[in-house]
């Protein structure tokens, strides 16, 4: 009787024990801090270089009222911006909040400059040290204000972009149907290909994204790990019930295409706001046929299954819509490390679905007797990624 | 919904268009500013359609409504600079001369003595843009000497900065008084002295001649050296030179500014990123230049300007004489009012408001970067106030 009881009281009293040694180290951490920050021995390393100053420009916004940036500080020290010229002119400003600003901190500037529609303009911010932190307004066009108003026809070009080539895919789903178990494994081949050259895409231009953050964001890293993190808590969530197939497997795909075009809408807001996208019909109809592959890459799974007519609608706003908020966002000119986490995810989003995509290709390859790697395969991932990048030609910016 | 697109789409690769758009929706203050209107914008505007309507005076964001800042908008330094903590105001530069130590030779000669020193010193160019200036004397320019032509002049140079300096006259003195390397150098701790006549007469300068010579110029060793003709000198221009003698009758009647234009590269990129006349950027806009309107005005004019290849001096709603290099005792140039000056050269201007109605009158390097990058000020014209 005695034997169980023992381990148990000696296990409550050893645990608490645990958690003071959990403590030590922590109690460590304090001590070396202290002793860093009393001693004062790092003045050795002080040879009276100025201090390191950073400035990243997050926001323009143009409007009648002038220019105005959003700004966020890096460097060693808390950085002052002491005056700000334009076009090599002294001009006045405020800063909101004022004050020296704090690494990472933010703040407004609004400069009542009349900057000259469809013209460059340079915006020189000068520190107290003198250094001079640039921002090039390349063409100068007015901001898009978050109104009704300027919202509508975004939302309106957001769904051509996005659901209206999604749908379109989509509408090749009887002719899917009618292709036998080989010619399926080609579709479904194909449906990797994009989705690989969605991801690569993705990726790329969340890091291009990053790169334009502060840097202590470590933009590449945020980048990769948020992406990786995506891909598992998307791949444990896939997988709570087995590998998805079907209409599951079709919702996820829908759902990384929706992150990928969330993205695309960011690309293209963010083109109007600079005022360098002369955004016509061609690149318009550049994008539909670009995303019309996605909308066969959504369907794919479902081929053997006879889904009600609500789920396409439901699959095609889920892979289309998020286009509309994307080029909202992106119009508005928003901090680049929000864009580039959202592509992270996305990126994250895509891989999950090449990995089901492709489990579920083996496994129906396997039951038609076939290995997943075959000369039919093969010609689908290329076609697959060839197509997208052949489209994407169209809607570079 | 096609035709909607369409149009939208066109409309929107009219660039023209967006912002008519923009403006619309931006609200009233920008419609009554704008007096083309909606349709306009829409047929493509005439340029500056899109210029925003921050022009009002009142809208100044340094809330500062005073008639000399009114005549530079919003394109103007905010805020002001600490002269305290410069340990020198650059109003007071204007008419602050140093006259030196004087004494007699055995031959009965003047001699006047000069002690300057080198100081590293940090300096504010600009409201909150410090910079890492080399000076004479802890200012920048450094003080202005004045001596009278014919005079002994003997220059005590201590060098207390963290590299060697020398201190180079523009006038005439023996090759070993030139102050370049290898004639009176000074390294740090060092003193030198340098001996030569004041000649000839005219409004000169000095400089740091160390290398590189371009550093030692824009990191702010510079300053006027004024030698003043002697009337005994010039009987058939007596009267001109003894206005220009420093304390004669003649000379208190004037009134007398000694303005160095220079300029300064704060993040060493080789070009400058602020202008002025005595260091601080706009300091005369901010705080104008009294004259009275019945008496003359002379202007000691020095460029040191570095990086760029010239400098210039524009004085609105009046014309002035000009005598370059200040060497002679009738003007070079009558009746102007511009002028240019390349590195180290200089001149003396004269003019009066006599004929003016009071006001504030601009003057200004009439390249508009420099001046919009603070070589600007004004001559605020009173009445006599004595």
């Amino acid at each position: 009787m005695n034997k169980p009881a023992r381990p148990a009281a000696a296990k409550t009293g050893r645990s608490l024990t645990d958690y003071l040694w959990f403590a030590v180290p922590l109690v460590a951490l304090v001590l070396a801090t202290v002793w860093l920050s009393t001693s004062d021995w790092l003045r050795a390393f002080n040879v009276g270089a100025p201090p390191v100053e950073k400035l990243t420009f997050e926001r323009t916004v143009l409007d009648s009222d002038g220019i105005h940036l959003y700004v966020r500080a890096g460097g060693s020290e808390p950085l002052t911006i002491a005056q700000v010229t334009v076009d090599d002119a002294f001009w006045a400003f405020t800063q909101d909040p004022p004050g020296a600003l704090d690494r990472l901190a933010t703040a407004w500037l609004h400069i009542p400059y009349p900057w000259v529609l469809g013209e460059a303009h340079e915006i020189k911010l000068r520190s107290g040290t003198g250094a001079a932190f640039t921002k090039a307004i390349e063409v100068a066009v007015s901001t898009p204000k978050p109104q009704i108003g300027q919202l509508q026809p975004q939302a309106l070009l957001g769904a051509f972009v996005g659901i209206v080539p999604v749908a379109i895919g989509m509408l090749f789903f009887p002719a899917l149907q009618s292709l036998g178990g080989r010619r399926m494994n080609f579709v479904l081949a194909l449906t990797i290909g994009l989705l690989g050259f969605l991801f690569v895409d993705t990726l790329e231009e969340g890091l291009e994204m990053a790169g334009e953050a502060a840097a202590a964001f470590q933009g590449t890293t945020m980048v990769l790990v948020t992406a990786a993190v995506a891909f598992l808590v998307l791949m444990v969530i896939g997988r709570r019930h087995g590998t998805p197939t079907g209409l599951a497997l079709a919702t996820y795909i829908a759902l990384g295409i929706g992150l990928h075009n969330f993205g695309e809408g960011l690309a293209i807001g963010a083109a109007f706001a600079a005022g360098i996208a002369g955004l016509g019909t061609f690149l318009v109809l550049g994008f539909t046929l670009h995303n019309v592959t996605e909308g066969i890459g959504i369907v794919a799974p479902l081929v053997d299954k006879r889904p009600p007519l609500w789920t396409f609608i439901g699959l095609a706003l889920l892979a289309g819509a998020p286009a509309i908020p994307g080029l909202w966002l992106g119009s508005l000119s928003f901090g680049p490390h929000w864009s580039a986490l959202a592509l992270a995810i996305g990126a994250g989003a895509i891989l999950q679905v090449i990995v089901e995509v492709g489990d579920y290709l083996k496994r129906h390859a396997e039951r038609h007797g076939e290995n997943w790697l075959s000369f039919g395969t093969l010609a689908g991932i290329v076609a697959g990624a060839g197509v997208m990048y052949v489209t994407a030609i169209f809607v570079k910016i | 919904m096609g035709q909607t697109m369409q149009s939208w789409i066109r409309n929107r690769l009219n660039r023209r268009g967006v912002l008519s758009g923009g403006v619309v929706a931006a609200g009233g203050a920008v419609l009554a500013a704008v007096t083309g209107d909606k349709g306009a914008g829409a047929q493509g505007g005439h340029p500056g359609h899109g210029t925003p309507a921050t022009q009002h005076p009142h809208d100044s964001p340094t809330g500062d409504t005073a008639p000399h800042t009114r005549a530079h908008g919003p394109m103007i330094s905010v805020g002001d600079v600490d002269n305290a903590r410069n340990g020198f105001d650059p109003s007071a530069l204007l008419t602050d001369w140093e006259t030196g130590e004087v004494s007699r030779l055995p031959d009965g000669r003047t001699l006047r003595t000069f002690e300057i020193a080198a100081e590293d010193k940090e300096i504010e160019i600009a409201p909150g843009v410090m910079f890492p200036a080399w000076t004479f004397n802890g200012r920048v320019p450094g003080p202005t000497l004045r001596a009278t032509e014919g005079e002994r002049l003997r220059i005590v140079f201590q060098n207390y900065s963290a590299h060697p300096h020398t201190m180079h006259f523009h006038g005439i003195h023996a090759a070993r008084m030139d102050g370049i390397p290898g004639a009176g150098e000074v390294l740090p701790g060092g003193e030198f002295i340098y001996e030569f006549d004041a000649l000839p007469f005219g409004c000169h300068l000095f400089h740091c001649h160390w290398l590189p010579l371009k550093r030692h110029i824009h990191k702010g060793m510079y300053a006027a050296f004024i030698i003043d003709p002697a009337p005994e000198r010039h009987p058939e221009h007596a009267a001109v030179a003894r206005s220009r003698l420093l304390g004669t009758p003649e000379n208190k009647e004037w009134q007398e500014f000694v303005m160095v234009m220079n300029g300064f590269d704060t993040d060493f990129d080789n070009e400058n990123d602020i202008y002025a006349v005595n260091t601080v950027a706009h300091h005369f806009s901010k705080h104008p230049i009294k004259i009275e309107r019945q008496r003359p005005v002379r202007i000691y004019l020095v460029n040191i300007l570095e990086f760029d290849l010239i400098n210039s001096f524009h004085l609105h709603a009046n014309f002035f004489d000009y005598y370059d290099h200040g060497t002679t005792l009738t003007p070079t140039l009558k009746t102007v009012d511009t002028i240019m000056q390349c590195q180290a050269q200089r001149g003396i201007l004269e003019f009066t408001f006599k004929e003016h109605e009071t006001g504030l009158y601009m003057f200004h390097a009439h390249q508009s970067e420099f001046a919009e990058l603070g070589w600007m000020g004004m001559f605020e014209v009173v009445e006599a106030t004595a």
